[in-house]
């Protein structure tokens, strides 16, 4: 019993102590974006690019299908109603406001977090950190606030993509393919989607960028600095940010209806 | 980590610090460092001259990576003082630290290059992060160090593409870009070819009687330093076992020093990390 309370007491401390130290990383990252986004732009290009640009063919091709199954489940489930002309809006509705940010944040996580997250690790176990402290050069600075700006930059745009390709999906499944009238599919869309169903979506994405990039970011640079260890924080990005993200979908859906 | 007050008894007196025109341009006193309930320095006290090239020397595992790293403010002391350049290096704020630290360069175990970097740029990143040079002055400054170093050639090359030997060579010339007044190489002949190994031992010597500065050479490898040093430090135990000219170092009576020197297996320094009996062991009595 005294070992059941004392284990408990020290995961307690631990967990209490690495969410502090989190917390003031986080601030940390926040009191030198301004410095990185005005002095080094091209830093935080950069890593748009990498995050951003190079997750794009993943975004495009899953929004696509992601688009097409809703085009389909909403066309056979509406036709028990005859109300099959509404597929656009269940489409639209649904990725909008939360299939796209939802699914966004997950690759996401699994293509550009994953990859900063090794990155970083793999800059530690290197000593390239160090050789940057040794070299009178900031790594917070100089690498990771770039790189956690790039990731919640380029998150609301590729939920846009992944909207935009999905509806894309949607309409060539149930127009080209299932017959929809192509007038009642626009139009259902654009009388049930209004802008704060656009905005919904708009603070998912920039609330899953920030926290997917800053989870990536802190897992690497927390990273114990071995093969092992870089292995474990890449996988702990990907297991804690697909967690954070429902749950805070939850909590902002909740907030926002 | 840089709350140094926290581990320093602040009724200790060090001694007073060094003004940054003495002989001595590093001077610690006292050092005592551990990790967990491993002692690794105790009552450490050394010199390091300014001009000089002093290696540091010690069977593996006595800490003199850690040493470095100490010196650097990379750890910070537990007890004892480390001044560099006269100003106690565990009292510096963030910024003074960085200033201090432009007149370090250091050589890494593994070059430590930037992965995301090509050669040029690697050499170069000190130049862009900390001076307006124009891109022309920076291309030949990168230029004569790579040619310092014999890889102008390979400034197109990426890291990955280099042998250990020519990343190494890289990471000097990067070290070196900066002019510093201190340069620090861990282990610089590890795992070299010998003529890479022959070429660095010459450009430690060179760079530093040419360019006037101070170098720390750490080090296991007996027969290079000898050829390179001015003096050495033989760090055993957490202490200063031996010090001198490589000469004195070979002719000296210690046990320990002579293992040492001349890789003796039998001595004072154990070959064996402690362990139960062998027979025992292998018997399986050990665990009874």
């Amino acid at each position: 019993m005294t070992t059941l309370l004392r284990d408990l007491y020290a995961s307690t401390h631990e967990f209490v102590r690495t969410f502090g130290a989190f917390q003031l990383f986080f601030l940390r990252l926040l009191k030198d974006a301004p410095r990185i986004l005005v002095r080094r732009p091209g830093l935080v290009i950069k890593q748009v690019y990498n995050t951003g640009a190079l997750s794009l063919v993943i975004i495009m091709v899953c929004g696509f299908f992601v688009g097409g199954v809703l085009g389909l489940q909403g066309y056979s489930n509406l036709a028990r109603f005859n109300a099959e002309d509404s597929v656009g809006s269940v489409v639209a509705l649904a990725l909008i406001k939360e299939l796209g940010p939802v699914i966004t944040a997950l690759l996401f996580a699994g293509r550009a977090g994953t990859a900063l997250s090794s990155e970083i690790g793999l800059m530690k176990a290197t000593d390239q950190l160090s050789a940057m402290e040794m070299m009178a050069v900031n790594p917070v600075r100089r690498v990771l606030v770039p790189r956690f700006l790039g990731g919640a930059i380029a998150m609301p745009f590729l939920v846009a993509i992944f909207s935009c390709i999905g509806l894309f999906g949607g309409h060539v499944v149930a127009v080209d393919l299932l017959s929809v009238d192509v007038g009642s599919f626009w139009q259902q869309l654009q009388l049930s989607v209004d802008i704060d169903d656009i905005r919904e979506g708009f603070y998912k994405s920039v609330v899953f960028g920030i926290v997917v990039s800053l989870l990536a970011v802190w897992e690497g640079y927390n990273a114990v600095p071995t093969a092992e260890g870089v292995g474990r924080a890449t996988t702990r990005t990907v297991v804690i940010s697909a967690i954070a993200i429902l749950i805070l979908d939850f909590m902002i859906t909740a907030v926002m209806l | 980590m840089l709350r140094r007050s926290a581990f320093l008894p602040i009724n200790r007196y060090y001694g007073p610090a060094l003004d940054d025109t003495s002989e001595n341009l590093i001077e610690i006193r006292d050092l005592m460092y551990s990790r967990g309930s491993r002692v690794i320095f105790k009552d450490l006290n050394l010199t390091i001259k300014r001009g000089e090239v002093t290696a540091i020397m010690g069977p593996s595992g006595t800490g003199k990576t850690t040493l470095l790293r100490l010196i650097t403010r990379q750890l910070v002391p537990q007890q004892g003082v480390i001044f560099v350049n006269g100003v106690d290096i565990a009292s510096l704020n963030r910024t003074q630290l960085y200033e201090q630290r432009r007149r370090f360069g250091m050589l890494f175990q593994n070059g430590a290059l930037l992965t995301d970097l090509n050669v040029f740029e690697n050499v170069a990143f000190p130049l862009r992060e900390h001076t307006n040079l124009s891109n022309r002055l920076i291309r030949h400054v990168v230029l004569t160090k790579l040619h310092a170093v014999g890889l102008r050639g390979a400034a197109d090359m990426e890291p990955a593409e280099l042998s250990g030997g020519m990343a190494r060579r890289v990471a000097l010339a990067r070290a070196m870009v900066m002019d510093p007044d201190i340069v620090i190489y861990d282990e610089p002949f590890v795992g070299l070819d010998p003529i890479s190994m022959g070429v660095i031992v010459r450009l430690v010597r060179r760079m530093n009687d040419a360019l006037g500065i101070t170098s720390i050479v750490v080090s296991h490898d007996v027969a290079e330093v000898s050829t390179v040093a001015d003096r050495s430090y033989l760090i055993s135990d957490g202490k200063v076992a031996a010090s001198g000219s490589p000469d004195e170092l070979n002719n000296t009576n210690s046990e320990l020093v002579r293992q040492f020197m001349h890789g003796m297996a039998d001595g004072p320094v154990a070959f064996h990390f402690e362990a139960p009996n062998y027979a025992e062991q292998l018997l399986g009595r050990d665990a009874e």
